[in-house]
């Protein structure tokens, strides 16, 4: 077994000539939570979006669960299933009950029988307490109830690496802890994660470490505690003090 | 002048058969374009270059000449290489190829019109492109494309007035016989116009139809 799940190494990103992501070096082991933060346009979403090949990179190496995301043999859709992927918009399939949404990929992909399916679905529904909105549409859902089903129907995958590309930043704020604390018990269950958040106090309490991210460079890494009390790169602490402030 | 009742009532016959013509190369042509017009939109975004020059190559090519120089192309042209068609055969393979570059267009912007997160999101969850496709993207295209294709639907059952120039006994050239027979061009023009008038409107109210019973499934 690899040590890491998710492995970093040098990781170049362009868009055309805009270079994104710059020498990225980072791992992450089993069971770890990890936080990244970084103001807007530092390069966040595109970090998570080439670990699972939602992205194609320039030059460096993105291994995950010991299969290179980058490599010319790589089945993408074989290791897609082993990372989940939440996005700050949600992304339900709108045509698509609850139920259906989070059967889908494992029938077609997976090729589990409707009635498993359903019954794993209807399992992870109440993980995230949203059994009795198995039958509705999205449309009929709150921004929080949305997210936690496209937790749910990424966890219907059994995925062995959670990403979150900031899960609760289109939320209404009183529905934000309602998908935190499901992503706490998932922390607490052993579940690797990585978090794009503007939640500090989600950072600091859940992650194990955080990676902040600066115009695409990492300016900084280490224990919440080190990050929020002694940051050593003036950048970390200009930022940090701008975002609690707020 | 008066408007000769008589003279329009006797030609009723003709023209529903007339008419019956007209919707049989119609309908055939739009399941020819249909499925044209499909595989043409799908190429138009796969993930594949040369695919899609094609794609476009055709649905330019289609929309930038005549209908009616398309299908003198077919009826007349295609005998050159040794392919002779029946003429209800040529009007439909033309208006068909026709009607696909239009609907490829419409395909194209269906699936364009529904945001990039859905076939992420699928794409994440470790299906296939075509699954995605299949499952997530078209099935929500679809219900945005039904309208501009009723559109094509009618613009192709009026343009199919073009194959009479083929020798096609589909309405126009009908009335255009009768006439030739009574002389009474305004009241048989004015029938042939009746009758085209009641097809696109049925066509018109089957798909706004089926646009308000998605909906309410949506
Ligand atoms: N698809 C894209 N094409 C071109 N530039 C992009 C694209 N996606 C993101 N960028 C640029 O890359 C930079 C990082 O973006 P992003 O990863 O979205 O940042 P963050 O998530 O930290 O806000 C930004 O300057 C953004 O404009
Ligand atoms: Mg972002």
């Amino acid at each position: 077994m690899n040590k890491w799940i998710v492995e970093v190494k040098k990781l170049n990103k362009y868009f055309g000539k805009h270079h994104v992501l710059k020498d990225i070096d980072f791992h992450v082991s089993y069971g770890e939570v990890v936080a990244i933060i970084g103001a807007s346009g530092s390069g966040k979403s595109t970090l998570l979006r080439c670990l699972n090949g939602l992205e194609p990179i320039q030059s460096g190496e993105v291994i995950v669960d010991g299969v290179r995301v980058n490599g010319r043999e790589v089945d993408l859709n074989k290791l897609r299933q082993s990372i989940g992927m939440i996005f700050q918009s949600f992304n339900l399939f709108p045509h698509m009950t609850v139920l259906n949404n989070i059967t889908l990929a494992p029938q077609k992909v997976k090729k589990l029988p409707r009635k498993e399916a359903e019954e794993l679905a209807l399992t992870l529904l109440g993980k995230v307490g949203l059994k009795d909105k198995a039958h509705m549409y999205p449309s009929q859902l709150s921004g929080g109830q949305k997210q936690r089903v496209a937790i749910a129907r990424s966890l219907a995958m059994n995925p062995k690496v959670m990403m979150f590309d900031e899960p609760t930043s289109a939320l209404d704020p009183e529905t934000v802890n309602d998908v935190l604390d499901v992503m706490k018990e998932l922390a607490e269950e052993g579940m690797t994660m990585i978090v794009v958040t503007h939640e500090m106090g989600f950072a600091r309490e859940v992650s194990n470490r955080i990676i902040y991210l600066d115009d695409g460079k990492i300016v900084e890494e280490g224990t919440p505690e080190e990050i929020f009390y002694r940051p050593r790169n003036p950048r970390t602490r200009e930022f940090l003090s701008k975002i609690i402030s707020v | 002048m008066q408007f000769d009742f008589l003279a329009l009532y006797r030609a009723i016959p003709a023209l529903v058969f007339g008419a019956s013509m007209t919707l049989r190369v119609t309908v055939l042509s739009i399941i020819l374009g249909l499925l044209i017009g499909l595989v043409a939109g799908l190429a138009k975004v796969w993930p594949n270059r040369i695919l899609r020059i094609i794609a476009s190559a055709y649905i330019e090519l289609v929309r930038g000449t005549p209908l009616l120089v398309q299908i003198f192309l077919v009826y007349f042209g295609l005998p050159a290489l040794g392919l002779n068609l029946d003429p209800f055969i040529a009007g439909v393979i033309a208006m068909g190829i026709n009607s696909g570059a239009y609907v490829g267009e419409i395909v194209r912007g269906g699936i364009d019109s529904i945001a990039l997160g859905q076939m992420e999101a699928a794409r994440s969850l470790g299906m296939t492109w075509w699954q995605a496709m299949y499952y997530v993207i078209l099935p929500q295209a679809f219900v945005r494309i039904l309208p501009p294709l009723g559109n094509e639907f009618i613009a192709l059952l009026k343009d199919s007035s073009l194959v009479s120039t083929i020798a096609i006994a589909e309405l126009t050239r009908t009335g255009q016989i009768i006439i030739t027979r009574t002389f009474k061009s305004f009241e048989i023009w004015s029938g042939v116009a009746l009758f085209y008038f009641a097809m696109t409107y049925a066509i018109a109210r089957a798909v706004k139809h089926s646009e308000e019973r998605l909906r309410y499934s949506e």
